[in-house]
């Protein structure tokens, strides 16, 4: 068995309830104390000072003041706001039901003995190693409407003028009608792999004695989908669906990148909206308040959805 | 006359299951293809010409980005960042990895949980106390600052990784060192270290994706030109040379080229590194 505190022990002084000398003791934090340190000053100390502003009403310069939960009580009547996280849950929702169900799809394809498996692999994991900004840069391009001398400058509008539908050319990113639909493609365009990679390694866990013994049963393949494959995948497939909504409900970068004309109201995100209030209105008591509130409802989520699945498991 | 028709019916099978990769494969490839592509062209063809393949390799719109667009100040940046913050995050959760694993101090466990708890809980704004403190501090457009800050960014999850790297090596290895006169500090370099060796590739390239991809803390902490990084420099660009497709995808592809090219070559550690980070966020 391995022993993790075996660290000070010198030969035939490794018994349990063995403590070292408080020199040592010193001595091994000193190894922890720059991580510590690091992790004091960037993350605990911004933690608190998160729940300490949002309860300030602070213009970014000059004092405080203190004014109780009023920033929460303006957060609940902020339209803006939740118009925003509406937004953000509905890429949430293409994400999870599109996006997730293409991985899905694309693993249990995959997962097979076919070739050129590994060339598959390798490239639907390109888009994810791509950053946020040269992917929206790039899909602000193809999803363009603009024109240049009577041409198209979109690829997207050219190709429809081209096979000669010239009446569906459309304003993809600025007609509030299609803008959020525009992200949450460009959004899991670039994010299925993720959910590929992980569902294949969950796929490759399950033992194949399982599929060899339903089919001597007389099982077929809807059925041992239904009876094996799914019941196995039931923790990968939770993890895949808390880091979705976790990673599709802050996305902002994206959105920042792909539509370029300056944000508009109908693709603001809550993100945006933090960012907004403080860089924009420099109410950094408020964007506080507003982080606060979207962080407790991202845990709650994802404990929610944590239970709801233990629930499936043991039904 | 059975065989036969089992053969046609996996064949098709086969062929559909093939199609459906292959169209997701040129869906992934395509936007890719065609910035390298539009990179050659010249402002005037571009729009015009539908060729897959540039007549002319047009290598003018690279110079221009390098120096009127400011890529070249732009791509040092990054490379003196990523290096900086990679090397930062693997001494320094390195050290504590071990210490987590091997060494024993009051507190051990607690400051771990608490490094996992902060890797677990999802921190959306809280760029904004970080923004004001590193104001505070007068560490806002410096470099020192900025990799501070991405050092943090990825110390929880790299000490995690080396920390259950750690918990399997075997300590026979360890209680020989001691036995030679090693102490703790020469252990950890000498013998944890070397056989980290899978691990630590993990971290590197993990972090090296993470530093180059970041955009929000360079966009709040890096005002002036000569500080930013590639991201940072590709929102001014895109700003300043929206019309200019060829030049700015020419910018694009500098920027992009790097990480494409890291990750065929160590596409292996990365996904494992990728889905490993995954595993535990």
């Amino acid at each position: 068995m391995i022993r993790p505190d075996t660290g000070n022990v010198i030969m035939g002084q490794n018994f349990s309830g063995y403590r070292p000398p408080a020199r040592d003791a010193f001595r091994n934090f000193l190894f922890v104390l720059p991580a510590v340190a690091i992790f004091a000053v960037f993350y605990i100390y911004p933690f608190c000072e998160l729940f300490n502003l949002s309860l300030h009403q602070w213009p970014g310069i000059g004092p405080k003041t203190f004014v109780g939960l009023r920033n929460f009580q303006e957060l609940l009547g902020d339209k803006v706001w939740w118009s925003a996280m509406g937004h953000a849950g509905y890429i949430t929702l293409i994400a999870l039901t599109f996006q997730n169900a293409l991985a899905f799809a694309l693993a249990l394809a995959c997962d097979r003995e076919i070739r050129l498996k590994r060339f598959y692999r390798l490239v639907f994991f390109i888009p994810p190693v791509l950053s946020e900004i040269v992917v929206g840069i790039l899909w602000n391009w193809i999803l363009n409407s603009g024109t240049q001398g009577g041409q198209q400058i979109g690829l997207l509008n050219n190709f429809i003028v081209q096979t000669g539908f010239p009446n569906l050319v459309h304003n993809w990113l600025s007609d509030p009608a299609t803008a959020l639909t525009c992200i949450a493609v460009v959004h899991a365009w670039k994010g299925f792999g993720w959910g590929f990679i992980m569902l294949l390694a969950g796929l490759q866990t399950i033992d194949r004695q399982l599929y060899d013994a339903a089919k001597v049963d007389g099982a077929g393949g809807w059925s041992m989908f239904c009876n094996i494959t799914i019941p196995m995948m039931i923790p990968v497939i939770l993890l895949v669906v808390i880091l979705t909504i976790l990673g599709s409900m802050q996305v902002f970068v994206l959105i920042l990148s792909l539509v370029n004309q300056g944000l508009v109201y109908h693709t603001e995100v809550p993100v945006t909206r933090i960012l907004a209030s403080m860089s924009g209105m420099n109410q950094f008591g408020y964007a506080c308040a507003q982080a606060v509130i979207f962080g407790v409802i991202l845990v709650a989520a994802s404990f929610t959805l944590k239970a709801i699945f233990n629930r499936l498991r043991q039904a | 006359m059975f065989r036969n028709r089992y053969a046609i019916e996996s064949f098709c099978k086969s062929t559909a299951l093939h199609l459906f990769l292959m169209a997701m494969t040129v869906a992934c490839l395509f936007p890719v293809f065609w910035m390298l592509r539009s990179s050659f062209m010249s402002n005037t063809t571009i729009f015009v010409d539908q060729s897959l393949i540039p007549r002319e390799l047009n290598w003018h719109n690279y110079a221009l980005a390098w120096t009127r667009g400011n890529f070249g100040v732009y791509f040092f940046n990054s490379m003196v960042y990523t290096v900086c913050v990679v090397t930062g995050i693997v001494l320094v959760a390195s050290l504590a990895a071990f210490a987590f694993s091997r060494l024993s101090f009051p507190g051990r466990n607690v400051l771990f949980y608490i490094f996992i708890a902060a890797m677990m809980i999802p921190l959306p704004g809280s760029f904004v106390p970080l923004f004001v403190m590193m104001n505070k501090l007068h560490l806002t457009n410096t470099r020192f600052g900025y990799i501070l800050c991405m050092i943090n960014v990825g110390l929880p999850l790299s000490i995690f990784l080396l920390k259950t790297f750690f918990d399997k090596m075997p300590s026979d290895l360890e209680d020989a060192a001691r036995i030679d006169g090693c102490n703790s500090l020469q252990i950890w370099w000498h013998v944890a270290m070397p056989l980290a060796a899978p691990a630590l590739a993990v971290v590197v390239i993990y972090n090296a994706l993470n530093v180059w991809n970041e955009y929000i803390l360079a966009a709040l902490l890096l005002n002036e030109n000569d500080l930013m990084p590639l991201q940072r420099g590709l929102m001014v660009f895109n700003g300043a040379y929206q019309v200019d497709y060829p030049v700015l995808m020419a910018g694009l592809t500098i920027t992009a080229v790097p990480i494409i090219g890291i990750y065929l070559l160590m596409q292996k550690h990365i996904v494992k590194g990728l889905s490993s980070g995954a595993l535990v966020g």
